[in-house]
């Protein structure tokens, strides 16, 4: 555990490494996110964003440098994954509901499978995280039975059932159309207006830049430019320059 | 050519048939209950991290997939009764059934179970469920539900397969009519009885299968999926 943990970031990486066989994906990344605070990490398909993300909640296993996640060594092999993942959530592009769950059980099974919940308290819990992300009257529906801005939104209350330290989304919203993308947006607005620390993988630049406190953006595996959201209207390197250029910026 | 059938002859001996059937079903049910959980586990064990349960999974399977029931029948058989053990002809063909049906469940699980979405299993893990409650929870029943038409059908098979049993002298169907056909001489009437026996036997596991379906997969009831 850290010495002080109210004012250690909840969330940094220092120089991690990570290759798929020949290639290097991570090459020396670090950022760190404090408490409440919203980091959106942007740049081109294969510049390592998603990786890195992945690497916080150990989907992936670095080859070098450290991560500390709530406290927890992420890089090191004897790291408790359960805790880990109790105290980060993580949201993925294609939602990754159970199918066979209805969305009440989608969200009770964690709180209750992990945490021990009884289930009555788990079932209010679902009730009160539905109502967060607006979809209460889905209680009892399955997720084919649901859009995928719904689908989603459910994912993100399932997420917050287990009432993480942190929260992951990668690249929630690239799934969806315009008008979907903007509920599901909503949904993590509030969240971030609520204080919940967030790292977030996203294509939306309107979006990013409304509502990150930080952005990275990564290219070639390296943090290439870091900054307020305001680097997103006056990059400072050439890469930058091009990649808010070639997107069209939303406000 | 004349052809001439005489049923009430046979079918007076209905008491024996019926019990010749529901021996079938019996020996069909005992070992549809333990070859589906051996099965399971032997799938699983194939997808082991040890080399060594996963090798033992997959010879266990290959071993008995490409030798004969019959054969499989007489060397539990046998080689209990070399062993020393004095186990009833029902209580060896459940065991030689299970061990039979257990290498084709395997196969079918193992493909209910790769047909999962890997992010399926990457959502649990980032619930922090453990590798245990992930099969429990959200692999198995979604595996099952894949492969539920394969894997009941194997089953049905295998209640069609026990006639085989007849040959270590347990009383099921075949045996019973085995008997009868020599005692009445009237070969072909027997066998068509049995014949239509088999059929609503099967027609029975079938039945069901389809309310266990009803059961096991709520949601397809829900919203009217057939399986």
């Amino acid at each position: 555990m850290q010495q002080n943990p109210s004012s250690a970031p909840i969330v940094s990486l220092r120089d991690v490494q990570k290759s798929f066989g020949p290639l290097l994906v991570l090459d020396g990344v670090s950022f760190a996110v404090e408490r409440g605070e919203v980091l959106a990490l942007i740049g081109r398909s294969g510049s390592g964003k998603s990786t890195a993300l992945r690497c916080i909640d150990r989907f992936e296993k670095v080859d070098g440098g450290e991560i500390v996640v709530c406290g927890h060594r992420v890089d090191r092999p004897d790291v408790d994954l359960r805790a880990l993942r109790q105290d980060v959530g993580i949201v993925f592009q294609s939602y990754n509901l159970f199918p066979h769950l209805t969305i009440e059980q989608n969200i009770t099974l964690a709180p209750c499978a992990v945490k021990g919940l009884a289930a009555s308290q788990a079932k209010d819990l679902a009730r009160k995280v539905l109502a967060q992300v607006g979809l209460e009257e889905k209680l009892h529906a399955y997720p084919e039975q649901l859009s995928g801005g719904q689908q989603q939104r459910a994912a993100i209350a399932r997420s917050l059932a287990m009432q993480p330290k942190v929260m992951l989304f990668d690249e929630v919203t690239s799934a969806l159309d315009p008008e979907l993308t903007a509920e599901v947006l909503k949904v993590i607005e509030q969240l971030a207006a609520d204080g919940m620390t967030m790292v977030m993988v996203t294509h939306e630049m309107g979006f990013a830049k409304g509502i990150a406190d930080r952005i990275v953006f990564m290219h070639r595996g390296k943090v290439h430019e870091t900054g307020p959201a305001s680097i997103l209207t006056s990059p400072t390197t050439p890469e930058l320059t091009q990649f808010v250029g070639t997107g069209n910026l939303k406000s | 050519m004349s052809l001439q059938l005489d049923f009430p002859a046979v079918l007076e001996r209905w008491p024996s048939f019926l019990g010749g059937a529901v021996l079938t079903l019996e020996l069909a049910a005992f070992a549809t209950v333990f070859g589906a959980l051996f099965g399971t586990l032997a799938a699983v064990g194939r997808g082991s991290r040890s080399p060594l349960i996963a090798g033992a999974c997959k010879v266990y399977v290959e071993a008995i997939r490409n030798t004969p029931l019959l054969v499989q029948i007489f060397l539990v058989y046998f080689g209990l009764a070399s062993l020393g053990l004095k186990l009833s002809a029902f209580t060896v063909a459940v065991a030689a059934l299970t061990i039979n049906v257990g290498a084709y469940t395997a196969e079918i699980m193992r493909a209910g179970f790769e047909a999962i979405p890997r992010g399926q299993i990457e959502a649990a893990e980032g619930l922090a469920l453990s590798r245990l409650q992930i099969y429990w929870h959200i692999i198995l029943l979604p595996a099952i539900e894949r492969v539920y038409p394969a894997l009941t059908s194997q089953f049905v098979l295998l209640m069609l397969a026990s006639s085989v049993c007849s040959q270590i002298s347990a009383e099921e169907l075949t045996a019973v009519a085995n008997y009868i056909q020599s005692d009445t001489y009237r070969a072909f009437e027997t066998y068509i009885i049995v014949a239509v026996l088999y059929i609503i036997l099967s027609l029975v596991m079938r039945a069901g299968f389809w309310g266990l379906g009803l059961v096991l997969f709520p949601r397809r009831r829900r919203l009217g999926t057939p399986l």
